[in-house]
């Protein structure tokens, strides 16, 4: 075998700036030969010691452990001392790859970000066990291998932040909580040791900051450099709230029982119904100039022509043998 | 080659707000020699929300559908992403979990049936790439759309999470006349040959656009969230993902934008003039369904592809 060592020329677009002296961001170019086994941080590494000792960026621990070094590559968050960087030259089909910071809008400098709101709502969702805890014990507390697993490892989260720059909700509703939070709520609310579930999903039942404004996208399961899927955990957090009789009566909690509502009926959703149900019958009145537009280009099906499962008789048996949640 | 045949899960969108959906995969399915057994019987798939409220019904609801893909011992498509996404997490949490399913079956026993996990399912846009293949596509077009800049809309569910992606809508063990044993082993070769795309930079769509020899458009919001499943909820938040994506494609010169997933369409298509005001800006683009942009590039009559049902009017057709 040759020991001749195979890299690739590859050029990196870096973001650059410095919120004390500079007006507005820019980008500097860099050229080098990469290794196959070189990662993410390696290389802005290289940018300080081989190009420029003013360039800025977090990182401390170099084994996915402290969550202080992501950014993003090409779009893509990253951990950079876990992201090998052929890899994303075969995801992206490019030698150029744009590296920048988690968001650009909260940048300090460079790759360097204000985390405040992440930290924040954390905070306010009380991530740590809230118990009584004798100082005395006679034997410790246990808990069963079953109940440790339903942390579902929402419990490896390091805090990097991927997903919740990634989170298009974030992005657009500053108030909403964010994925990292919900999956730390989560964390402590299926631990058996501790008394705050009540007051957390309280917290998440709220519509603008809470569980309701995710749109689904699963960016944060993709972003996720631990496997921790926050969106399964808000998904959790959705069922602990009807489970737990705090769901509140509004458009969000109306708009998922509609679903049974109309399934038990038709098989099928019935579009107009959930609207209406949802909405209430006067909310549904905003719904009015696109109904009309819809309508006129037959959108709209009228309830007497409303589809139905063929064997519907089967899904009524099934919604009533199947169902124990109650709203 | 032996005619393909699916079941098709239409999901119930296309067939009630967007008909034209359901009109135009026909169509093309039919061109193509393609063929396609209705799942009447199916229900719902809860689209995300059942689940929020009633987790383990909507796991009975979905495993119920798969069954009659099942019996018939057909493998199922889709026509939504949303539908997609549900099916699979729910195949895929049956067919992991033993004690899950045999719970399941419990309750379908009542009907007379019973979960197995024999039916793949898929993304029917995965099917016309894999099991029918793009050049055999490209040689059946008789329109093509070169005049055109298109928007590719991957929307969430098809691409996310990866992981379910790749392992129920890109077929990893097809690797297609010639590729034989060797290929099979060759992961490079196999990922020429079939769909699995990354999530970041997926291709699938800008491949047919290619295909049908139009030009899509490279703009950075094609794979990103339309915001429909928060609509109701959350109507602004929903309002400036949607248009977020529609500037960002109107911004890169497109002429239309295809989506294989309903749900984008109806956000994308029946609501520019809310998000317009939303956005502060005019917004007007034709929004084609995928099977209605490949019908067209195979000369199917505009009419048969429902596009009278489109709330953009896509004037050229
Ligand atoms: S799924 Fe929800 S929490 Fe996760 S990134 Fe999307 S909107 Fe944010
Ligand atoms: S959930 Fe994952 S992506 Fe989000 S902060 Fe924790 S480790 Fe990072
Ligand atoms: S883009 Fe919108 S409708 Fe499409 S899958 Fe994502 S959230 Fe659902
Ligand atoms: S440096 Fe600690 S996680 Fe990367």
């Amino acid at each position: 075998m040759s020991s001749e060592r195979i890299t690739k020329k590859l050029t990196f677009k870096t973001f650059r700036f410095n919120a004390e002296t500079d007006f507005l961001p820019y980008f500097k170019t860099y050229e080098m030969e990469v290794g196959k086994d070189e990662l993410v941080l390696d290389i802005l590494n290289r940018i300080k010691w081989e190009f420029d000792g003013s360039f800025s960026y977090r990182r401390s621990c170099r084994h996915g452990i402290c969550g202080s070094c992501s950014i993003k590559v090409n779009g893509k968050p990253v951990l950079s001392c876990k992201q090998n960087v052929w890899e994303l030259v075969d995801i992206f089909e490019t030698d150029t790859l744009l590296l920048e910071p988690q968001s650009r809008k909260r940048v300090v400098k460079d790759m360097i970000i204000d985390k405040k709101d992440f930290w924040d709502k954390h905070a306010e969702l009380k991530p740590y066990l809230v118990a009584e805890i004798d100082e005395h014990p006679k034997e410790e507390i246990k808990v069963s291998p079953h109940e440790a697993e339903q942390l579902l490892e929402a419990d490896y989260c390091i805090q990097c932040g991927n997903c919740y720059y990634a989170c298009p909700a974030v992005e657009v509703n500053e108030k909403y909580f964010g994925p990292a939070q919900f999956a730390k709520a989560y964390r402590f609310n299926a631990d058996v040791r501790d008394n705050a579930k009540q007051e957390r999903l309280e917290k998440v039942r709220e519509m603008g900051p809470g569980v309701w404004d995710c749109v689904k996208c699963f960016e944060c399961a993709e972003a996720c450099p631990k496997d921790v899927d926050p969106i399964e955990k808000i998904t959790k957090l959705h069922n602990q709230i009807f489970e737990e009789g705090l769901a509140q009566d509004n458009v969000a909690t109306r708009h998922a029982v509609g679903f049974k509502h109309s399934i038990v009926k038709h098989g099928l959703l019935d579009e107009g119904e959930l609207v209406r149900y949802s909405e209430g019958t006067l909310g549904v009145m905003k719904h009015l100039p696109e109904a009309i537009a819809m309508f006129k280009k037959g959108k709209i099906v009228m309830p007497w022509n409303m589809p139905k499962s063929k064997n519907l008789d089967e899904i009524k048996t099934l919604v009533k043998s199947s169902s124990k949640v109650k709203f | 080659m032996a005619k393909l045949k699916y079941a098709l899960y239409t999901g119930c969108t296309a067939r009630e707000s967007t008909p034209e959906l359901l009109m135009s995969t026909l169509a093309v399915a039919k061109k193509l020699d393609i063929e396609l057994v209705l799942l009447d019987e199916a229900s719902c798939c809860g689209a995300s929300h059942l689940q929020d409220f009633d987790d383990f019904l909507s796991l009975v609801l979905n495993a119920r559908n798969i069954c009659y893909a099942e019996k018939q011992e057909l493998n199922m498509v889709t026509i939504c992403n949303t539908c997609q996404l549900n099916t699979v997490m729910t195949k895929e949490r049956l067919d992991r979990d033993e004690d899950l399913k045999s719970q399941v079956n419990e309750k379908l026993a009542e009907v007379g049936l019973e979960y197995q996990g024999t039916s793949s399912v898929r993304h029917f846009l995965y099917a016309i790439i894999d099991d029918y293949g793009l050049d055999k596509l490209a040689e059946k077009v008789v329109k093509p759309l070169d005049d055109f800049n298109i928007a590719a809309f991957y929307g969430c569910h098809n691409i996310r999470p990866s992981h379910l992606h790749r392992k129920h809508n890109a077929v990893e063990t097809d690797v297609g006349e010639g590729g034989g044993e060797e290929g099979f082993e060759n992961v490079e070769l196999m990922s020429k040959y079939n769909s699995g795309e990354n999530p970041y930079n997926p291709t699938s769509l800008d491949r047919i656009i290619d295909a049908l020899r139009g030009k899509s458009v490279d703009y950075e919001s094609k794979n990103k969230c339309c915001g429909f499943h928060a609509d109701l909820q959350a109507p602004h938040t929903a309002h400036k993902l949607t248009g977020t994506a529609l500037l960002d494609a109107i911004d890169n010169n497109a002429d239309m934008m295809v989506t294989p997933c309903p749900l984008c369409h109806l956000n994308m298509d029946v609501k520019q003039d809310s998000v317009a005001k939303e956005m502060g800006r005019d917004i007007k683009l034709p929004i084609l369904h995928l099977p209605q942009l490949i019908g067209l590039a195979l000369g199917i009559d505009p009419q048969e592809l429902g596009l009278q049902h489109n709330v953009s009017e896509p004037t050229f057709a």
